[in-house]
């Protein structure tokens, strides 16, 4: 197990980057902890795979280092860097046994027999998968398959970190969550270094102590699952997380607040100095509440999505969702909007651009 | 570059040397031929191309066996795609054995066929034509071309044909203005197969054949024994066969690796 | 699930009438020649299993039928690993790659007689680039036309020339579709070349390997005119494979008793040995 160090790396995947626009990976520096579990969140394209693969020695990267405990491993192929991968659909040897395969990653590092056959039994119980070791690989079902790609992955103790690329992809939604919730598992029995790298909320908030969120090629905020929610550091992470997402609403900034037409919201806490940009209001859905007084708005549709209802209002011609419990209101009636000051920020060009208030803890 | 290029580079090379020497020849004068060894011909001469584009006997053979090439392309692809809809989408009494016996016919070796297609064809008379060429090549392509439609047409997923019966499309309508663009790559490498098996064979294509559907083939085996040793002249003509399967070959490039896989992969 | 359709018997007709027209009427033939002699003037008359008797006992069709399988088996050993190794060592993409498969096709779509003439030009002994450079450079006696080794040598590398590039093409097919996500778990894995290929490259190819064997498998057995324009049968009769025999029977000497009954039982070792190897090939894929 190994911590990790992303120095100012950068990729790209052209030969002579022009600009900014030419590389997949912006610069990014990073520290992740010996045996953490992390989550790469980002959506397609957002270059999280190009990050993995770096890690993983598939890729080198066009500047900066990695290190694993201060070793820099920068120019080492995959099979020295002591790392274990999953794949997005399950990698398996086809004609070897169950066993075979789960043996394989030790045999090539020339193992003895007994501490193979015992480590595969060890990690055979782990992943429930002991009476299938004498089967052809071949002729289980996918997600089986996916459990034996994990487990070739886990077989090795030596391993830096072991990395999973959205490996539930293939895998049908009813047995997604039981995967998961044996992945979680094995990360606290074995305390390997886990990175886990999806387009899925659900699953990166899940899994992972700490989440990496990325969008084109940055790395937007970094924080626990909780953080993430909470205070979004960019527009884009408020609304990647959270279901529905934050509202980011245009709005003026004028004497150190922020006017929504006249109306002058109340933030979480002192407007920065340099928001001169594009300024923008942004609470979440969770802390709009209708009220007697407010901002006025109409109410466009109403969703019930179970445990609540989704209020969807126009404000002049925003849109603006609140999450009701109990009664809500009928479409086309007007309403008032409160938002509660200390989850309401200010953004300037996506990024937070109010101090945390005190109102906010 | 990478030190294992060597080996496809060599066999290239040796795959390119026989057809070098060929196309050698080919610009060489009798004289030349005849009086020893040289690397490149010392004085160049088209007579030998002349020889052919002039004599219709020559120029001729390469019509005949277009005609009968293409004509059993035609035939053998249009039949086959019912036939291969019907492999792939549905199952019916006795499918299966009529699919192996259609590809035991693939594996059946052309001179056993030699003598009775000969008392066949002329039985009907059809001996000496296009058609009876283009018939009996039948034999070994609508095998093939079935197997290879079948193939690309298995990828195709189901729900293709029950969308468009649902949206109201007629079979027919359906079958060439949805079903055949989705596999028109599968086509294009069933109509190479029949190109080059129709074109490269020679053995039934002679049997069937007498002057006025003569394939050139058999033109140029004939002028060998017949006509002494022209080498230069049989270069040339030889030369000339190979032109119609490369362009063939440019075609498809980008469809042979998976091509040749018969859609199986 | 395929729907069970009888219909679809109108799918296969145009194919059955046209594949049964050219197959069981010369098929049916064969067989009534098979049982009978004939001294000409379209005299038949019964005669039973005998020409199958006289075939299966006699010499002449055990040495052709033996020379069949040592070029078949030769050329099948040669071809299958070579075409692997080179499919191996070809670039997956860029620029070079179209140019191989382009290259590497040519001389499939060579009209076989050419092919033969082509090869026949090319060994000449004192005039052709093989032949003198075998005799002249290396100072062997190459000759094929006397040598029987050397007929044989030649026409197998004929055939290696000819028919490599299918098994090249075919398993290079197998190879480019194998998804990159293999060959990292591999290196990831701390897999060698050799388990690359072993467990890996070996078991994808594996089905368009068993096509490529049993195409070459069905072709070389059946291969007539590239050795027949090349050498002939000989020199003597020590290149005369069993569809140059059959020829030679049929169209040669008008034989049609003994040739039928000599197609017939050549056809039924195609298909049983095609059979063979199909169900040898495939077993694995049951379990």
């Amino acid at each position: 197990m190994a911590k990790i160090t992303l120095s100012r790396l950068r990729h790209s995947y052209f030969p002579n980057p022009a600009g900014p626009q030419d590389y997949a990976l912006k610069e990014i520096d990073l520290d992740w902890d010996d045996g953490g579990a992390y989550a790469l969140l980002g959506p397609s394209g957002c270059g999280k795979s190009t990050l993995l693969n770096i890690i993983s020695g598939l890729i080198v990267p066009s500047e900066g280092s990695i290190l694993f405990d201060d070793r820099d491993v920068t120019g080492l192929p995959p099979a020295e860097r002591n790392i274990a991968q999953v794949f997005q659909f399950p990698v398996i040897y086809d004609t070897m046994t169950v066993f075979d395969n789960l043996a394989f990653p030790l045999r090539n590092r020339r193992v003895p027999a007994e501490k193979v056959a015992a480590r595969v039994k060890e990690i055979a119980e782990m992943l429930e998968v002991t009476d299938m070791l004498q089967t052809r690989a071949a002729n289980l079902s996918p997600d089986n398959k996916q459990k034996i790609s994990m487990g070739r992955g886990l077989v090795r103790d030596d391993v830096n970190v072991v990395m999973f690329d959205e490996p539930l992809t293939v895998i049908d939604p009813h047995l997604k969550w039981k995967l998961r919730s044996k992945l979680k598992e094995l990360h606290q029995r074995v305390r390997a270094t886990m990175i886990y790298v999806t387009h899925d909320q659900t699953e990166a908030l899940t899994f992972a102590d700490q989440v990496v969120v990325m969008q084109e090629g940055d790395v937007v905020q970094i924080g626990t699952p909780v953080e993430l929610f909470d205070r979004p550091a960019h527009t884009f992470v408020g609304h990647f997380i959270g279901s529905p997402g934050m509202n980011v609403l245009p709005c003026a900034v004028r004497d150190g607040g922020a006017f929504l037409g006249d109306t002058r919201v109340t933030l979480e806490g002192a407007v920065s100095a340099d928001a001169q940009g594009d300024t923008q209001i942004g609470i979440r859905p969770e802390f709009v509440s209708l009220a007697t007084t407010g901002l006025e708005a109409k109410v466009r549709k109403v969703a019930d999505v179970g445990r609540h209802n989704v209020v969807e209002a126009m404000l002049g011609d925003i849109r603006v969702n609140a999450i009701v419990e109990g009664a809500a209101p009928a479409q086309g009636e007007t309403v008032h909007l409160n938002f509660e000051p200390a989850q309401t920020r200010l953004y300037n060009d996506g990024w937070i651009a109010t101090e945390p208030g005190e109102a906010a803890q | 570059m990478q030190k294992r290029s060597i080996i496809p580079i060599l066999y290239i090379l040796f795959l390119l040397l026989p057809i070098y020497w060929l196309v050698a020849m080919s610009f060489k004068t009798t004289g030349e031929i005849l009086s020893g060894f040289s690397l490149f011909p010392q004085t160049w001469t088209f007579d030998n191309y002349r020889v052919i584009f002039t004599d219709p006997t020559w120029y001729w053979g390469y019509i005949n066996s277009i005609i009968y090439v293409s004509l059993n392309t035609v035939i053998s692809v249009v039949v086959a795609l019912p036939a291969a809809y019907a492999f792939s989408r549905y199952n019916f009494l006795g499918g299966k054995q009529l699919f192996f016996w259609l590809l035991t016919n693939r594996m059946a070796p052309a001179a056993v066929f030699a003598l009775p297609f000969f008392q066949l064809y002329s039985a009907v008379g059809l001996f000496d034509t296009h058609l009876a060429v283009a018939l009996a090549h039948c034999l070994f392509n609508i095998p093939l071309a079935v197997w290879i439609l079948e193939g690309f047409m298995s990828g195709v997923p189901k729900e293709l044909d029950e969308t468009a019966y649902v949206d109201g499309y007629s079979f027919p309508r359906f079958f060439i203005s949805i079903f055949l663009p989705a596999i028109s790559s599968g086509v294009g490498v069933a109509a190479f197969f029949c190109f080059m098996f129709s074109w490269v064979e020679l053995l039934l294509a002679k049997t069937l054949t007498a002057v006025a559907a003569k394939p050139i083939a058999a033109t140029m085996t004939k002028t060998a024994s017949s006509a002494g040793y022209e080498l230069g002249l049989l270069a040339a003509a030889g030369t000339l066969t190979i032109i119609p399967g490369a362009i063939v070959i440019y075609f498809v490039r980008n469809y042979i690796a998976r091509g040749f896989a018969l859609g199986r992969v | 699930m395929k729907t069970v359709n009888q219909r679809a018997w109108f799918f296969v007709a145009p194919v059955l009438l046209l594949v049964a027209f050219n197959a069981l009427i010369p098929m049916m033939t064969v067989v009534n020649y098979s049982v009978q002699e004939t001294f000409g003037d379209n005299l038949f008359f019964w005669q039973g299993v005998d020409w199958f008797e006289k075939l299966l006992n006699s010499d002449r069709f055990h040495a052709a039928l033996g020379r069949q399988f040592l070029f078949t088996g030769i050329i099948l050993a040669i071809e299958v690993p070579l075409g692997v190794i080179i499919a191996l060592a070809m670039p997956r993409k860029g620029f070079w790659v179209p140019v191989c498969l382009v290259t590497m096709a040519l001389p499939m779509l060579i009209p076989w007689n050419v092919v033969g003439a082509m090869w026949n030009i090319f060994t000449l002994p004192d005039i052709g680039l093989l032949g003198y450079f075998m005799n002249h450079t290396l100072g062997l006696n190459y000759n094929m036309t006397q040598d029987p080794l050397a007929a044989w040598i030649t026409i197998i590398v004929m055939d290696v020339w000819h028919w490599t590039s299918l098994v090249v093409l075919l398993s290079y097919a197998g190879l480019v579709s194998i998804p990159d996500a293999y060959y990292q778990a591999a290196k990831i894995d701390g897999a060698s070349s050799w388990s690359v290929f072993r467990y890996i490259q070996l078991p994808k190819m594996k089905q368009v390997l068993t096509i490529a064997i049993l195409l070459r498998f069905m072709d070389s057995f059946n291969i007539y005119t590239e050795p027949f324009v090349l050498t002939g049968g000989g020199p003597g009769n020590s290149t005369t494979l069993l569809s140059i025999d059959l020829v030679k029977i049929a169209l040669g000497q008008f034989d049609l008793g003994p040739a039928a009954a000599m197609s017939l039982i050549y056809f039924a070792i195609t298909l049983l040995a095609s059979w063979l190897f199909y169900t040898l090939m495939t077993r694995n894929d049951a379990r």
